[in-house]
């Protein structure tokens, strides 16, 4: 029997049971959408994280105050009062991998512009934050070192910020009051978006000179954090050992004791969300292929049944001359055709619903061609290795008992 | 060479006169059912030529259906030979035997088997899917089979929508259409009433004057008469090896019939 006469035998008999088809292929089109719609978010998340990483810098540390063990009490990070401005300096000047630092510290304060007001997070740094965060302005200005040595009263309006207080209206020039102190606009800074690792709205944050922030609403001189960037992203785990080494000897720490800052280094968590995303794509493709799994099986079930209905008609095809190979054949491509259309719906079902989340839930979905190629392959293997058995088994049916069938 | 009932056939082309076209030596068949050995057949010895129309008779159990399915090349015999053309048959691989039915031998059964739901052309069409015939060629000659025993006008019809002598008119158009050696009848008007039954004998004895062998198997004399030899089975052993003196003419026989309109 040729293969074309093969196929066209295939499609009817599978169209004479069109339910019965249907049913048998959403195991595999179940499966096969499964797969990529969770390569596609997973991919998509991936991606995002890297971009956001990337975004932030991957060349970047962050050191920030530690905690303190007070006659056996510990407290939470940013508690120590010994990182300082000086600090930020220090590093600059004495680590060789460091290209720029910019120290900071932060508090949340209720801000108002005339009948709008927005609880915010007002971070207190020095101009070249921005550089060092890698963060454009929309419009405006960044304030100037100046403005840092007066302790000027002038911010730098996140997105969200600018939006909740002035709408669609201009807010370079104007002044806004943070808590008791008013402010003038000098610049506002492009959305950034959610941040990778916290999930926080990054735009929700009002940037002022650092010793305004520490002299005029805090009134602490200590710094909570200092952002790094290092020459690159290599640079950044020799930075990282400089920058501990550096300060432990500024704050004057004995070898063995615990230091009172902490130093973490963006490539790191860039790694470990990168490491985190592989591990759920795994798991969740291990749940997609026992679906294709189960969906192989259904497969089975169905043409074993088929077989036996048929019997009667692979004893009429024995007799006027189909060898065991003909039979064989003609199962395992109707087998072959559940397993091909059933992919390729699948690949559809995964394709829509991947692109139903990333409208709906705003998720970032990337399908890679290769998801595709292979679950669509996946789904036509399992179709033949599951075809295969009841092919067999119609094809050893001795023709005299498949006649007598009934 | 000499059989008792030597009957000429003037156009048969392809065999050749000194060969029959069966000749069986000494066949045996045993099957094991459960605890007991069961002896369907108790050595056959026969040799049938080319043209010939043989209808074999005998109670159910008598060893004929097992003879038949040995001579369609479905099953083996357990001792003896079988020669098809002078070809030993039973040194033959599965595969060689699916050939050989497809290409020498045309199956009529009792209960039509006709695939459902696929019309009468594609039914007739079926054994050159097997034969390596082009699609085109494929049209054709199942039209021509089908005209042949007069159904050229119902060849798009299922099954469902066609009488049983109609269904098993289809059937002989399937086995008559990669031009067969010879035609093996399995109980053919067994589900037919007697006006039909005597139609497809009618078809029977048509083809057979054109030189096609017959073989049938039934259990009513009267079928047997259209023959021209009447092979009787008992105990798995030939009981009978007689001519039909005068056979009946099926088309005479049909005339005197009343028909019934349905």
């Amino acid at each position: 029997m040729d293969l074309s006469s093969a196929f066209m035998l295939a499609l009817r008999a599978l169209g004479r049971n069109k339910m019965r088809s249907s049913l048998t292929m959403l195991g595999l089109i179940i499966g096969v959408g499964a797969v990529i719609a969770v390569i596609g978010i997973g991919e998509g998340a991936a991606t995002k994280a890297q971009e956001q990483l990337a975004a932030m810098g991957s060349n970047m540390l962050f050191v920030g105050s530690g905690s303190v063990n007070r006659y056996g009490l510990h407290v939470g990070s940013f508690q120590t009062k010994t990182l300082v401005q000086a600090d930020a300096g220090a590093i600059v000047r004495e680590c060789p991998s460091v290209s720029a630092a910019a120290p900071g510290t932060g508090t949340g304060q209720q801000v108002v512009y005339g009948n709008e007001n927005w609880a915010t997070q007002i971070t207190g740094t020095e101009p070249q934050y921005f550089e060092v965060r890698n963060w454009p302005f929309a419009s405006g200005t960044s304030f100037t070192e100046d403005d840092v040595t007066q302790a000027a009263t002038v911010a730098v309006l996140g997105d969200t910020v600018r939006k909740y207080l002035f709408g669609s209206r201009n807010p370079i020039g104007e002044t806004i009051r943070i808590g008791t102190l008013p402010f003038k606009v000098v610049g506002v800074l492009t959305p950034k978006g959610t941040s990778a690792g916290s999930n926080q709205d990054e735009d929700d944050v009002i940037i002022a000179p650092l010793t305004t922030v520490q002299k005029k609403l805090l009134g602490q001189e200590w710094l909570r954090w200092i952002m790094v960037s290092a020459l690159s992203r290599q640079a950044s785990y020799v930075a990282q050992q400089q920058i501990e080494s550096l300060l432990r000897d500024r704050h004057k720490i004995r070898s063995g004791d615990p230091a009172d800052f902490v130093v973490r280094n963006l490539a790191d968590m860039a790694d470990a969300a990168a490491e985190q995303g592989k591990v759920m794509t795994v798991l969740l493709t291990i749940v997609a292929s026992i679906a294709l799994l189960v969906g192989g099986i259904g497969i089975m079930n169905i043409m074993l049944v088929s077989v036996t209905e048929r019997t009667r008609e692979i004893g009429v095809r024995m007799a006027v001359g189909a060898t065991e190979e003909d039979v064989r054949l003609q199962f395992l491509i109707e087998a072959l055709v559940l397993g091909l259309s059933g992919g390729t719906l699948g690949v559809i079902f995964g394709v829509a619903s991947s692109l139903a989340v990333s409208h709906g839930l705003g998720w970032p979905v990337r399908i890679p061609p290769y998801s595709i190629a292979v679950s669509t392959l996946f789904a036509i293997a399992i179709a033949l290795f599951f075809g295969f058995y009841p092919a067999r088994r119609a094809s050893r049916l001795n023709p005299i008992d498949a006649l007598r069938f009934e | 060479m000499a059989t008792k009932n030597s009957v000429t056939t003037t156009n048969m082309v392809a065999a050749d006169r000194t060969v029959p076209l069966v000749e069986a030596h000494d066949l045996r068949k045993n099957y094991q059912l459960g605890e007991t050995e069961v002896h369907a057949l108790r050595g056959i010895s026969v040799k049938i030529n080319p043209g010939d129309f043989v209808a074999i008779m005998g109670a159910s159990g008598s060893g004929k259906s097992t003879f038949m399915n040995i001579l369609g090349c479905l099953d083996k015999p357990t001792s003896g030979r079988y020669l098809l053309e002078g070809t030993d048959v039973s040194a033959l691989t599965k595969k060689e035997l699916a050939q050989i039915r497809n290409q020498k031998i045309g199956f009529v059964f009792q209960g039509f088997n006709l695939l459902g739901r696929t019309t009468a052309l594609e039914n007739t069409e079926l054994p050159m899917l097997y034969s390596k015939t082009h699609k085109n060629k494929r049209r054709e000659r199942a039209r021509e089979a089908l005209t042949q025993v007069g159904l050229g006008d119902r060849a798009d019809h299922l099954p469902s929508q066609l009488s049983g002598g109609q269904q098993q008119r289809v059937a002989i158009a399937r086995a008559l259409v990669n031009q067969p050696r010879m035609l093996l009848a399995d109980e053919p008007t067994g589900n037919l009433d007697s006006r039909t039954s005597v139609e497809v004998m009618e078809i029977f004895q048509r083809l057979n004057a054109s030189g096609l062998t017959i073989i049938l198997v039934t259990h009513e004399p009267d079928i047997a008469q259209f023959a021209k030899r009447e092979l009787v089975f008992r105990d798995g052993q030939i009981r009978r090896d007689d001519v039909v003196e005068v056979p009946h003419v099926a088309s005479q026989v049909l005339q005197t019939m009343p028909t019934i309109k349905d």
